[in-house]
């Protein structure tokens, strides 16, 4: 395999959770890559596995009852699962980092900002106190967080939601990271502060040339940001594509129901309003999922063969693929 | 059409209580002078980022929380001054949907006990009546009468939604407040809900206050909508108007900032500094100049009264 055109490279990977109601398939046999600079946004509903891809890739899957069963994850000419826990320390928070939704579970309340900023610093990089200190600071100055030589002695609590997501964002790139993967950075924020983040996300990796996986299910935010899509639908990904074609061209009958089903800014001022388009049914259950294609009860496409046998992932050419018997 | 709600200067401020004598060291002005007025039929959107008073309005509204003054009338009666049960029966007119289809359902009901909850409560639909009526309500929601026999746990959020609004409709309620009623719902599940809410206000010839902060689900569903700032209504306009001729500086920074899904639309936005001030020591002058890009003399001074710029177009803001 050519690994080393790919940033990273996500082969076939089955991640399993065992509980007491039987095997959830979180994430089943989900194979994509991210090329360098690049932003790769994953789109899909709750449960739909896109954030424990993530989770498998950080090798931070809460074990048990989730177990990485299958699979390989190229980085770097590694492959992560093989990794001791160890070497994945070093990669982790250093070469990829993550930010996640609610940044006030994910801060430690009881260390101020700066602490949680330097400590990146003496772990990863064997800077001195004093020095990372500094550097905290200089983060903080980065993402626009006002007066930082002060907010640096603050505790998480005292900055609002915006300020700590900015805090995230500060600590996630203070290594200079090649892979950023942000799970819903904006989801639990305000418009007009998401606004804010979502420019300072773009803004800061150009200066720091880091290739971002935008984990979401809000459709807006990745057309804005990401240049491909992989769309997840219960553990599998079912389309791939630029996202240009995703949001023209989308070929799966999910993609097409989900980008129909959503009103759009403006549409009703300007075409009065049409009737939204449903999907019909609701997301299967992971422990009980249909013998065939996942999507078959509730697609209105759906044929003979889609019960019975799963669809394959079919290239279309044009970086185009996609998961579904109609192709 | 007449008017069936009218909420005029709307106040409720939260006292900050501190020490052991529980001393009243200040307020929170979560709502502060607000007014309006609601049409049989017409469905009005409150709009506005966290912690602008929308829902607290919607729930001083129904009385839920006690307003500190103002005068809400429903069917020109004063619903500010009613008593414990005039304020029950007043209730049969007025229901609630909330945002959160898992914790706004009790988890040892029976969806049927549920729904026929209210009936009991208000002392209507008795014996085989309310049976037909449970089943009526069930299937006009979308679900089956042997649904009803199950707990709300079987239930996805889409559905338990359903429940919800089967619920409010159980006393044949003339105005339905939907406080975020699809915000925690999966996107292909939100618009299963929108269709449905819409379908059953023409049906029953409902009235909604729709408390949203997404401003593409508030343009569909909503024929007026008022923006929120800071416990204000900052603008008030029809759907049209205010989406296609923002006026206030807020407003207009508000629907730039919402991501659009086309990726070829350019994107024209007007990112506001900082972060929405504290209710508790509001700005002096218009709450929204610390952030205003237009700010100009009088701003920081005096308050910005709401005025109608011409076809029902509100704005509270000195630009015009």
């Amino acid at each position: 395999m050519s690994n080393n055109t790919y940033l990273l490279q996500v082969q076939e990977l089955k991640t399993y959770f065992y509980t007491f109601e039987g095997v959830a398939k979180a994430v089943d046999d989900v194979s994509f890559y991210l090329n360098r600079k690049e932003t790769l946004g994953l789109v899909g509903e709750s449960g739909c596995g896109k954030s424990v891809t993530a989770l498998s890739i950080m090798r931070l899957v809460p074990e048990p009852p989730g177990r990485i069963v299958h699979g390989k994850i190229h980085f770097d000419r590694m492959n992560l699962l093989d990794l001791s826990m160890n070497d994945m320390r070093r990669i982790r928070g250093n070469r990829i980092s993550m930010i996640f939704q609610e940044p006030m579970t994910s801060l430690n309340p009881v260390f101020t900002i700066g602490d949680q900023i330097s400590e990146m610093f003496v772990l990863h990089q064997k800077l001195s106190k004093r020095e990372s200190w500094d550097r905290a600071i200089e983060m903080l100055r980065l993402v626009q967080i006002p007066a930082p030589e002060r907010r640096v002695h603050e505790y998480p609590h005292q900055l609002s939601g915006g300020m700590r997501q900015r805090a995230m964002i500060a600590m996630a790139l203070s290594c200079d990271p090649e892979i950023l993967i942000a799970d819903e950075p904006t989801t639990a924020l305000d418009v007009t502060i998401q606004a804010q983040v979502i420019d300072l996300m773009m803004k800061l990796k150009e200066d720091f040339d880091a290739a971002i996986i935008l984990i979401t299910h809000a459709l807006g935010v990745v057309a804005e940001i990401a240049q491909r899509i992989e769309v997840m639908y219960a553990g599998k990904i079912v389309e791939e594509a630029q996202t240009l074609a995703i949001f023209e061209d989308p070929k799966h009958p999910y993609t097409r129901g989900l980008l129909r089903s959503i009103p759009k800014l403006g549409q009703r001022a300007e075409h009065g309003r049409q009737r939204l388009q449903e999907i019909s049914g609701i997301v299967p259950s992971l422990y009980e999922l249909p013998l065939g294609c996942s999507f078959y009860p509730r697609c209105p496409n759906a044929k003979g063969i889609c019960e019975e046998k799963p669809p394959e992932m079919i290239d279309l050419g044009g970086a185009h693929r996609v998961r579904c018997w109609l192709y | 059409m007449e008017e069936l709600l009218s909420v005029s200067d709307l106040r409720v401020h939260f006292p900050i209580k501190k020490g052991i004598l529980s001393r009243v060291v200040g307020y929170v002005y979560a709502v502060d002078g607000i007014s309006f007025t609601l049409k049989t039929g017409e469905t009005i959107g409150l709009v506005g980022e966290s912690g602008c008073g929308k829902t607290t309005t919607g729930m001083a509204i129904l009385r839920l929380i006690e307003p500190t003054c103002g005068k809400v009338t429903f069917e020109g009666r004063d619903v500010s001054r009613m008593t414990k049960s005039q304020l029950q029966s007043l209730r049969r007119q007025m229901q609630i949907i909330f945002q959160d289809p898992y914790s706004s359902l009790n988890p040892r009901m029976l969806v049927n006990e549920i729904i026929g909850d209210p009936m009991d409560i208000h002392g209507v639909y008795k014996g085989r009546k309310r049976e037909e009526r449970i089943a009526y309500l069930l299937g006009k929601v979308g679900l089956t009468p042997e649904q009803g026999r199950r707990y709300p746990h079987e239930f996805s959020g889409g559905q338990r939604q359903r429940i919800g609004i089967a619920r409010a409709l159980a006393l044949n309620p003339q105005l339905i407040i939907g406080d975020e009623p699809v915000s925690a719902l999966d996107v292909s599940i939100q618009a299963q809900i929108i269709n449905l809410l819409i379908d059953l206000q023409g049906e029953f010839g409902l009235s909604y206050i729709i408390i949203a902060h997404d401003l593409a689900v508030v343009e569909h569903l909503c024929d007026r909508i008022a923006v929120m700032y800071l416990g204000k209504i900052v603008e008030m306009a029809f759907y049209r108007d205010l989406y296609r001729d923002p006026k206030h500086p807020y407003t207009q920074a508000l629907l730039s900032a919402v991501p659009v899904p086309d990726p070829r639309k350019a994107r024209g936005r007007k990112i506001l500094t900082g972060d929405v001030p504290s209710p508790i020591n509001p700005p002096p002058g218009c709450h929204f100049h610390t952030r205003c890009p237009q700010r100009m003399e009088p701003c920081d001074k005096a308050e910005p009264v709401l005025k109608d710029i011409g076809g029902h177009h509100e704005v509270a803001c000195y630009l015009y």
